[in-house]
């Protein structure tokens, strides 16, 4: 460590630089592998979280469609808006709990994604989310209903959400809308 | 008009795009090919063809801008943006908000970058410490091939002179959302920080064809990175109060995709400014400051092309329009790849330097700085890249937000202000800790003596350490200031004899310490949704919120529905405070709505209210009642955020000034980087 050694000195600095690259490098990995398995949020469809329920504490994203005429707004004794609706994937349907103000473009029959938790009865949402375009539907979302069978892309936009739980046969034959373009 | 329409036509832009992208291509060809020999006319022509090639490109938006100010909505990018009933200046700031103008946008940034190095004076008798004009030519012909890549992209797959047929008589309008202006000015601030890492990275490739990166060539880089890392700044800090006084949600940082590819090139770009420091006063980490100016240029591109062309989002992007995608990867593997592939080629012959690190000294702390940057910078790319990856590899579904990010940056950004706090008062080469404990007692004092005014104020534990470091970071640098002063011989002792360079590194510290302190104050922000009638009272932290009216008028192009706040003192009889009328905003063409804020920014917190919508209810005598929902925000320092983020441009921009002395030999013989 003595300046008349200056091999050594440099070595000495050299130790310090790579002690605290591995120090730095250690600290980011163990903080991102934490962090990546307690704050993740997977995107489930209603059939899955009542299939396998997640557990209470942890924050998931619902997505799936606004079952038609479920949805009942109110207001709390402080004033703070409240809204219930069911959303479902054709499979089954879940029910929303949000206190929040409702997206502009949310609409009963339309595609949704509820940030939030499950707590085994209820769905309790910190985030409500419909995109931009009436005719948008997020990914994951038309993802699932493809999965759940519900939805053949090919055939047009995908059917009214009030039907589908009447739903019992689908018609993969009988394309239900004048061939629109994929 | 008409005489202007003809000169300006549509054609003649895409005439001028054509022609600059030739320019661009000679700009980078022909110097290159001169600089194989010592004396080529060749190499002079770097100068007039970069110039040129601005001009070319200036001309271009010339056309544009008449096309969109004449409602020339034959153009498919005006008939698709833009509207006759559109505020004129949103005619002209609009046509950056899509992909095909701020293509155009980025390659014009990127020729007046070029045309600014051009105009630099360069070496001469009389400026010996110019910029060489060897170095210089070299600089526009790396610059000219990026920008020909580019204007081809534009040219071939982005064009924003196509026409569209039938001509349709009115055009879509602009997306209600980026009619504001804080919009109109954020995407050019924000696309010059990037393209001006176009710069650093030309001198890095140009170091390694040289096989020379010296302490004279970091002198010559040091404004470049500063200029371009100020502009990225303030495009950040702009970008960040828009979503905070537009999106109506109350945050001013979502974490999101787009927000991270600013963050990401700004991380490694703030490791840069400083590695390039230590490359001018000590001719060490030259190799690092290298692959720095390389990684951050190649974040700028992915940053600024990858995300707006939905890759990230959507691994289906691709399909919407494949020649775009694969063009953009095949322009990112070139650029990035190439300039890759040169580093891990000519890197290693690099000379070594001699001298070393010792643990305490400002060099030091500069290296640790770079090492949390970079680990920063890397946590929030794997951040932003884990969800498509495992979308794609996997094909599970998940999102990666707010929780994930402060769990990881913030024990990461605490060191970071701990080391910025001592570096201002470390001296190069080498100190005893018994010399530096003095100089740093002072901020050590003001920091300790706030230890319990800090945990009483701030909401939780983690907000108080941050804001305690903050305050450490503030005071170290300004303490470190008054302690320079007084080293100065007597009589001297005035402001402006220290060196400007000191004052900017001081201010852009300062600049960081406020703003972190107004994220620590954002933590303890107060949140109140109400459903309310005209008359209603409701009460957040100590004062009286009265919805009192709500009114309804017309705008330019919009209807707008206002809701009138009064807020008092302590409860609803006490001294007003201010009235607020936030508003919706009705966009019919669009069908679309917009919120507007209305936001008291006052020094200690900011009073936010959002009118979320007005709803209709008839009571049984078929009388109707309008309720609003509205958000109610008190943030603590939340326009500390911000006024943080100018600080610390400042500071850049306070160090590019031209200082009165000449500057110092740098360490070793001045001699010319070739």
């Amino acid at each position: 460590m003595s300046a008349s050694f200056p091999l050594t000195r440099r070595k000495a600095g050299r130790f310090w630089i790579i002690l605290a690259c591995l120090l730095c490098l250690g600290g980011a990995v163990g903080l991102v592998l934490n962090a990546l398995s307690s704050t993740i949020v997977f995107f489930m469809a209603p059939s899955q979280v009542l299939a396998h329920p997640p557990t209470p504490t942890r924050t998931i994203r619902l997505g799936g469609m606004v079952v038609a005429g479920s949805l009942h707004t109110g207001r709390a004794s402080d004033d703070t808006p409240e809204a219930r609706f069911d959303v479902t994937d054709g499979q089954a349907a879940v029910t929303v709990q949000y206190r929040g103000i409702l997206p502009d473009l949310f609409r009963e029959g339309q595609s949704v994604v509820a940030l939030g938790r499950y707590d085994g009865h209820g769905f309790t949402a910190s985030e409500v989310l419909a995109k931009h375009d009436e005719t948008y539907m997020p990914k994951e979302v038309a993802d699932a209903l493809q999965k759940s069978g519900r939805w053949d892309p090919r055939f047009g936009p995908p059917p009214n959400a009030a039907d589908w739980n009447s739903m019992t046969v689908p018609h993969p034959d009988t394309p239900p809308g004048p061939g629109a373009a994929p | 008009m008409t005489m202007l329409a003809t000169i300006f036509c549509p054609e003649g832009g895409h005439f001028a795009l054509a022609l600059a992208c030739a320019l661009a291509l000679m700009q980078g060809v022909l110097p290159l090919a001169g600089l194989r020999r010592t004396d080529s006319p060749l190499t002079a022509l770097a100068r007039p063809l970069a110039l040129s090639q601005c001009l070319a490109l200036l001309f271009a938006w010339t056309c544009l801008v008449t096309a969109s100010l004449g409602n020339d909505f034959s153009l498919k990018l005006i008939a698709e943006t833009s509207a006759i009933n559109k505020p004129w200046a949103y005619k002209i700031a609009g046509l950056w908000g899509n992909h095909e103008g701020s293509l155009l946008l980025w390659v014009t940034l990127l020729s007046l970058w070029c045309a600014g190095l051009a105009l630099l004076p360069g070496q001469s008798a009389a400026r010996p410490e110019g910029l060489p004009l060897r170095l210089r030519a070299r600089l526009l012909a790396l610059l000219g091939l990026v920008g020909a890549g580019f204007q081809l992209f534009c040219l071939t797959t982005s064009n924003p002179f196509l026409r569209l047929w039938p001509v349709p008589a009115d055009g879509m309008g602009m997306n209600p959302l980026l009619q504001d202006p804080g919009l109109a000015v954020h995407p050019p601030l924000l696309y010059s920080g990037y393209v001006g890492f176009a710069v650093p990275f030309a001198f890095a490739i140009s170091a390694l064809l040289d096989g020379r990166a010296n302490a004279l060539w970091a002198r010559h880089m040091r404004p470049w990175v500063i200029s371009a890392w100020a502009l990225l700044t303030l495009g950040i800090t702009l970008g960040s109060w828009w979503s905070y006084s537009v999106l109506g949600w109350g945050g001013y940082w979502f974490w999101d995709p787009v927000e991270n590819a600013a963050l990401i090139p700004w991380l490694t770009g703030t490791a840069l400014l400083h590695s390039v420091l230590v490359v001018e006063k000590r001719n060490l980490l030259h190799v690092w400051c290298l692959l720095l100016a390389i990684a951050t240029f190649a974040f700028s591109l992915s940053g600024t092309f990858l995300v707006r062309s939905g890759i990230l989002n959507s691994v289906h992007a691709f399909a919407n329009d494949p020649a775009r995608g694969l063009f953009i990867l095949g322009l990112l593997g070139l650029y990035g790849g190439g300039s890759l592939l040169l580093f891990a080629i000519r890197a290693p012959a690099l000379p070594t330097p001699q001298a070393g690190f010792s643990p305490l000294s400002r060099e030091s702390a500069l290296l640790l700085n770079n090492i949390l940057l970079c680990t920063l910078c890397a946590v929030v790319l794997t951040g932003t890249l884990y969800p498509p990856f495992m979308q794609l590899l996997f094909g599970r579904t998940l999102s990666v937000g707010k929780p994930f990010f402060d769990a990881t940056t913030i024990p990461l950004t605490l060191p970071l202000l701990a080391v910025m706090g001592v570096s201002m008062a470390l001296p190069w080469r080498q100190t005893r800790a018994d010399r530096l404990l003095p100089r740093l007692a002072p901020a050590l004092l003001i920091t300790a003596g706030n230890i319990l005014p800090a945990f009483w104020l701030f909401p939780t534990p983690l907000a108080a350490l941050s804001a305690l470091l903050a305050l450490w970071v503030i005071s170290a640098a300004l303490c470190d200031l008054i302690l320079r002063l007084r080293g100065l011989p007597e009589g001297s002792r005035q402001l402006h004899r220290l060196p400007r360079s000191l004052w900017a590194a001081s201010l852009a510290h300062v600049g960081v310490g406020v703003t972190i302190l107004g994220l620590c104050g954002m933590a303890g922000s107060q949140e109140r949704l109400i459903e309310a009638r005209p008359g209603t009272h409701a009460t957040l932290t100590g004062r009286d919120w009265e919805l009192t009216a709500l009114t309804a008028h017309h705008g330019p192009n919009y209807e707008v529905v206002e809701a009138h706040l009064t807020i008092r003192h302590h409860d609803a009889h006490g001294p007003v405070l201010t009235e607020l009328t936030p508003e919706i905003r009705l966009f019919p063409r669009q069908g679309q709505r917009t919120l507007h804020v209305a936001i008291l920014h006052r020094p200690l917190e900011d009073l936010y209210a959002a009118l979320g919508s007005v709803k209709e209810e008839r009571d049984p005598q078929g009388q109707s009642h309008y309720s609003a929902i509205l958000r109610l925000h008190e943030n603590p320092l939340a326009s500390w955020i911000w006024l943080g983020g100018i600080v610390m441009a400042l500071g850049g921009g306070l160090h590019l000034l031209p200082s009165r002395r000449r500057p110092k030999p740098v360490e070793g013989e001045l001699r010319s980087c070739r």
